[in-house]
């Protein structure tokens, strides 16, 4: 008989995802925040996407090559949405030098350190991030003018959570600008309704659970509306206040793309859901009372390093195991 | 300026109140412990591979220490030196042992054991066991998965890929266990070492019978017990269709090895008897049994049972 | 429409090669081969001994002890040996062989198609014939049925399920015998539920079988039943005993040392139900069952009246032979079904079908890291974290894999089937599972002895 018996343990199916497939699906999510951010500030913009990609992938390909000397691993677009990411956490005219050090800090320092892709405590392109806000303060905090002023106003160069920090008001600020993209900001995170978007897309597409952004977001809201209340007075502050927070900086790119990263975010819903309240409060008390304008990154790193203790601690309930 | 002393005497403070802190609770929760633990722990070979049967190296030392009897300790790395000079440390018997070596009894190779079909499953002895005979017809043989290999803490075990068959280098095998252990099918066996790694056994632990056995492999133990005919020392028992020979008895005269039809029987570190008689029941016969067919087989195995008689009196 | 809480995956059914085919009697076959066990618990003893005469549906093999069942000739003729053979694993197994001649049956079976619906038999004397006749549970778990059926002390059974769910891909026997056979299986229900004493009576049917659900229904409509048919959501592994309990009460089983009957429930499989029925209606032992072999790759894929013991080839066969290159023969459905190496091995009691892959699909995805994704955890119906067990059962610790409840998975396979990386996550845990077991049952044996 010509046959070649194949024998293994069950199951003898298996389901047509992969992690290539599951990062494609990430990646087509990133899509409409990339052409609103595109629109925003022009050509630039993809090139500091393309330069951010091309690095990531670039360093994560000579690592593995030259250093570990194992199998490439780059076929899982894993390193492509780190690119992705890290470039979306950038002014749109930050040098491209400055984006190279980035790439190999986020691959190199963030990923490749802990044995690459599954195994990194942190998400890789915050690492990088966050090394170029501390080390590049200036270049990373200054945002250029937006190329698309016959569309709409222009805006300041300053974003509207450094503008508050600033001591503005929050009732100046145009809620429906910011969350259609007119504001200054990195270029991923400008987009509140594109983001959403690729949200719903991940949500359907089943990539990601609702748990983490829901909770990131929900935690902010819910903090600010506390705020709101003890600042008293204005009336309106009670939704604005709430609203601004989730329109302005990282919130969307943070809780949606950020948080939900695989590898460094809690395995069991119930652990997610801490995970995001952590780091929906965490935000909040650096944004009203801490030195920087913005802590979505270093609330998700924070957390990031919280999730190995989360994931000791916070099982699922026992099947069969009825709470009382 | 005054910040630099401020910070400067707080720290030292702070770090002296730590001391302080730490110094105490050490006394407090001091652990009363004999010092001769870990004297003992240092004579030992360190590799924690749990062959004695305790956890590890400092398990076995606090036995040694607070056993009266130090009899049935054994740790079959450091040998009987490291044994001799722990109780002489300690002023008890040293416990003796004979040294032993891990041996895998399977001599299923490729050539001799036709693949039936292709595992695709997890790499690993322990759960292709479960789940089914193996790649090849035989029940017994050795997977060569590899879970020995990754039992094994001195690199003394190792799959040869030509083979498929699971090799033991004797010169680092500490005869441990932890092989014997893992192997699920209970292939590995901790023999008794002779001088110059000379070993006569059986390669196989097929317990089928003699016609299934030879369907499988061409090197198993169909039990015909010539073997067994022929030992002086009454060493070879044939069981289940399957031959044992004991390694206290054995002698290692290595008559049994001329008389088996299939090659069952492993001589090592020396060379076979000479065929004095060239009669078709020795070596030269052996190959030839190969084919598995039953009728071919059974005729040899009765002709080869007269001559075996005539050569082992001669040999007396 | 009601489902199981925790967990669950859907893979694509692909029932329709075999689902649209009417069950057809396979021929007899010329030599049997019948496993001592091929139940759940001890194996069976041989009551024949080389060259008796046999009948077909005579005893040849005694349940032994409680927990073990009896085995019948499928055929009648000459026993040929009772010796260690390989079964469908090639593992080595007591096997009876029979050779045949012609078909005479023990003169007490109804083989007349009448449908007898009255049943004066009361609960003690109905579970003695479900013995009698070596019933055991035919979804592939093999659990003696008169276990089942023995409710221990101080339990009550409030419900009766019937497992109609057949959440496995590919299989289609219990689909086709609730729809060919609806009538026989509601009085096999009826009996049971006279076995047990209860009141509730539910037949639990995945809603992709539109026609059997309204076949049941309509069946019950017409006569006099007191039996409910619950439609249920498609989602894998709702047949698994816990999860149809908790889709159709909301009660979930206690963990092990947990039974189903703790909870009030009792599970039998619906082809199960049509045993009863032939079994004490009929006194017909189980003897045949109804098998699917289905496969993409096979040219004509059936649902296959079997005698026990018929070798897996003959179904192959029938379905038009085995496709050349790579294959992965499957006792069982893809999800929880043994591959085979032994095609001559026989047909037992547990199996519903014979799957065939061939091709890349009888391959594995070739495995790459965990991205710590969290779809094994999602996709576990016993809320375990698959790849945490898995990676302990891989280092060995076993005190580890106790804490975090090793001994409830129920190796339906969701984990491994929904990974993105393609990681054997159940081979692990399946050999993490067994290990554990054993040291709990050696503990509790040394327990016992002092």
């Amino acid at each position: 008989m010509a046959n070649n018996f194949i024998v293994a343990p069950s199951p003898h199916m298996h389901s047509v995802e992969s992690t290539r497939s599951l990062m494609r699906d990430v990646l087509i999510a990133l899509i409409p925040a990339l052409v609103v951010s595109t629109v925003v500030y022009g050509l630039d913009v993809l090139k500091v996407t393309a330069i951010a990609v091309a690095s990531c992938v670039l360093i994560e390909y000579l690592i593995q090559k030259y250093l570990i000397k194992g199998p490439s691993t780059i076929g899982n677009l894993s390193a492509v949405i780190t690119g992705v990411l890290l470039a979306f956490n950038l002014p749109a005219n930050i040098p491209w030098w400055i984006i190279v050090v980035g790439a190999l800090v986020a691959i190199g320092v963030g990923k490749m350190t802990f044995g690459g892709l599954g195994r990194n405590p942190f998400n890789p392109a915050l690492v990088g991030r966050v090394f170029l806000l501390i080390a590049y303060p200036v270049q990373m905090t200054s945002f250029p003018q937006p190329t698309m002023s016959k569309f709409v106003d222009t805006f300041s160069g300053a974003t509207p959570l450094a503008a508050i920090k600033a001591g503005g008001d929050v009732a100046s600020v145009d809620l429906m600008s910011m969350f259609g993209g007119v504001m200054a900001g990195s270029l991923g995170e400008i987009a509140a309704a594109a983001l959403i978007v690729g949200g719903g897309y991940m949500l359907w597409r089943k990539v990601i659970t609702w748990h983490i952004p829901v909770a990131v977001l929900g935690t902010m809201a819910l903090f600010a509306f506390v705020v709101a209340i003890f600042e008293g007075g204005n009336p309106a502050l009670l939704y604005e206040l709430p609203a601004f927070h989730l329109l302005a900086g990282g919130a969307m790119l943070g809780a949606i793309f950020m948080a939900t990263d695989y590898v460094s975010s809690p395995m069991t819903p119930k652990g997610m859901l801490i995970y995001g309240v952590g780091i929906g409060a965490i935000t909040m008390i650096i944004r009203l009372w801490g030195a920087y304008p913005e802590g979505m990154s270093f609330a998700i790193l924070i957390m990031n390093a919280v999730t190995p203790l989360i994931n000791k601690y916070v099982k699922p309930r026992r099947f069969g195991v009825m709470s009382k | 300026m005054t910040v630099l002393i401020s910070t400067i005497l707080t720290l030292s403070v702070l770090g002296i109140l730590a001391a302080v802190i730490l110094y105490f609770v050490a006394q407090k929760f001091k652990v009363e412990e004999d010092p001769r633990i870990d004297e003992v722990e240092k004579m030992f070979p360190g590799a924690n591979c749990g062959g004695c049967g305790f956890a590890g190296c400092r398990a076995m030392a606090e036995a040694m220490v607070l056993r009266e009897d130090i009899s049935a300790l054994y740790c079959p790395v450091g040998g009987a030196e490291c044994m001799k000079s722990v109780a002489a440390y300690l002023g008890k018997v040293a416990p003796e042992k004979e040294p032993t070596v891990a041996t895998v009894r399977c001599g299923g190779v490729c050539s001799k054991r036709a693949k039936t079909n292709a595992y695709n499953g997890t790499k690993s002895c322990a759960i292709a066991s479960s789940l089914y005979v193996g790649e090849s017809g035989c029940a017994y043989g050795c997977l060569g998965y590899g879970d020995c290999v990754e039992a094994c803490a001195f690199d003394a075990i190792h799959v040869n890929p030509q083979t498929g068959i699971a090799e033991v280098d004797a010169e680092k095998c500490t005869a441990c266990g932890a092989c014997v252990k893992a192997c699920p099918k209970n292939i590995i066996e901790l023999r008794k070492k002779w001088p110059k790694n000379r070993a006569v056994y059986v390669s196989c632990v097929s317990k089928d019978k003699g016609a299934v056995t030879m369907k499988a492999c061409k090197a198993g133990c169909i039990g015909c017990g010539k073997c067994a005919k022929v030992c002086a020392f009454g060493a070879i028992t044939v069981e289940n269709g399957l031959a044992y020979i004991d390694p206290q008895k054995c002698k290692l005269c290595r008559k049994c090895v001329n008389e088996c039809p299939t090659g069952a029987i492993v001589l090592k570190g020396m060379d076979p008897l000479p065929k004095e008689p060239k009669t078709p029941a020795a070596k030269p016969a052996t190959p030839a049994v190969a084919p598995a067919a039953k009728p071919a087989a059974e005729p040899k195995v009765a002709e080869a049972k007269a001559e075996p008689k005539v050569e082992a009196t001669k040999n007396e | 429409m009601k489902t199981f809480p925790v967990g669950g995956v859907h893979p694509s059914d692909n029932k329709q090669w075999s689902n649209a085919k009417a069950i057809e009697v396979l021929e007899l076959p010329d030599v049997v081969n019948i496993p001592l066990g091929q139940h759940i618990g001890a194996p069976a003893t041989a009551k024949v001994a080389k060259g008796d005469k046999v009948l077909t549906g005579q005893l040849i093999a005694e349940a032994t002890g409680f927990m073990s069942a009896n085995i019948h000739s499928p055929i009648s003729g000459t026993v040929t040996a009772v010796d260690m053979q390989p079964n469908g694993q090639g593992l080595r197994q007591m096997m009876i062989t029979i050779k045949r001649e012609g078909d005479e049956w023990m003169p007490e079976i109804d083989r007349s198609k009448d449908i007898k619906r009255e049943c004066e038999l009361d609960s003690q004397a109905i579970i003695s014939k479900i013995k009698d006749a070596g019933i055991v549970g035919m979804g592939g778990a093999t659990f003696p049925t008169h276990v089942k059926l023995s409710i221990p002390n101080g339990c009550k059974a409030e419900y009766l399920i019937i497992n109609g769910v057949e959440c496995e891909p590919y299989l289609t026997s219990d689909h086709r015998n609730m729809l060919e056979r609806g009538e026989e299986l509601l009085i096999g229900v009826e009996i049971l539920k006279k076995a047990l004493n209860v009141e509730h009576a539910v037949v639990g049917v995945e809603n992709n079988k539109p026609d059997a659900i309204e076949n049941l229904n309509k069946i019950i409509a017409s006569g006099k039943f007191d039996i409910k048919v619950e439609p249920l959501k498609v989602q894998y592994p709702q047949g698994g005993e816990k999860q149809l309990i908790a889709a159709v009460t909301g009660r979930e089983v206690p963990p092990p040392p947990g039974l189903p009957i703790h909870v009030g429930a009792v599970v039998c499989n619906a082809s199960t139900a049509l045993a009863v029925y032939e079994a004490v209606q009929k006194n017909k032992p189980l003897i045949e069952r109804v098998v699917t072999i289905t496969g993409k790759d096979l040219q004509s894929p059936r649902n296959l009246l079997t005698r026990m013991g018929t070798p897996i080839s003959k179904l192959i066969e029938m379905a038009g032979g085995l496709p050349e290159g790579d294959v992965k023969v499957v006792n069982g459905g893809p999800m929880m079904g043994r591959a085979m190496v032994n095609l001559d091995s026989a047909v037992t009691k547990g199996c519903s079908g014979v799957t065939v892959y061939a091709g890349v699909d009888a391959h594995r995805v070739s495995p790459s890291p965990c991205i710590k994704c969290a779809k094994c955890v999602a996709a576990c119906p016993m809320s375990l974290e698959p790849y945490l067990i898995s990676k302990l059962a891989k280092k060995q610790m076993w005190e580890r894999l106790e804490q975090e409840n090793i001994v409830d998975c129920i190796e339906c396979g969701c984990c491994q089937f929904t990974c993105p990386a393609g990681l054997p996550l159940l081979d692990y845990v399946r050999y993490g599972k067994q290990t554990v077991m054993g040291i709990i049952r050696s503990r509790a044996a040394a327990a016992a002895k002092k």
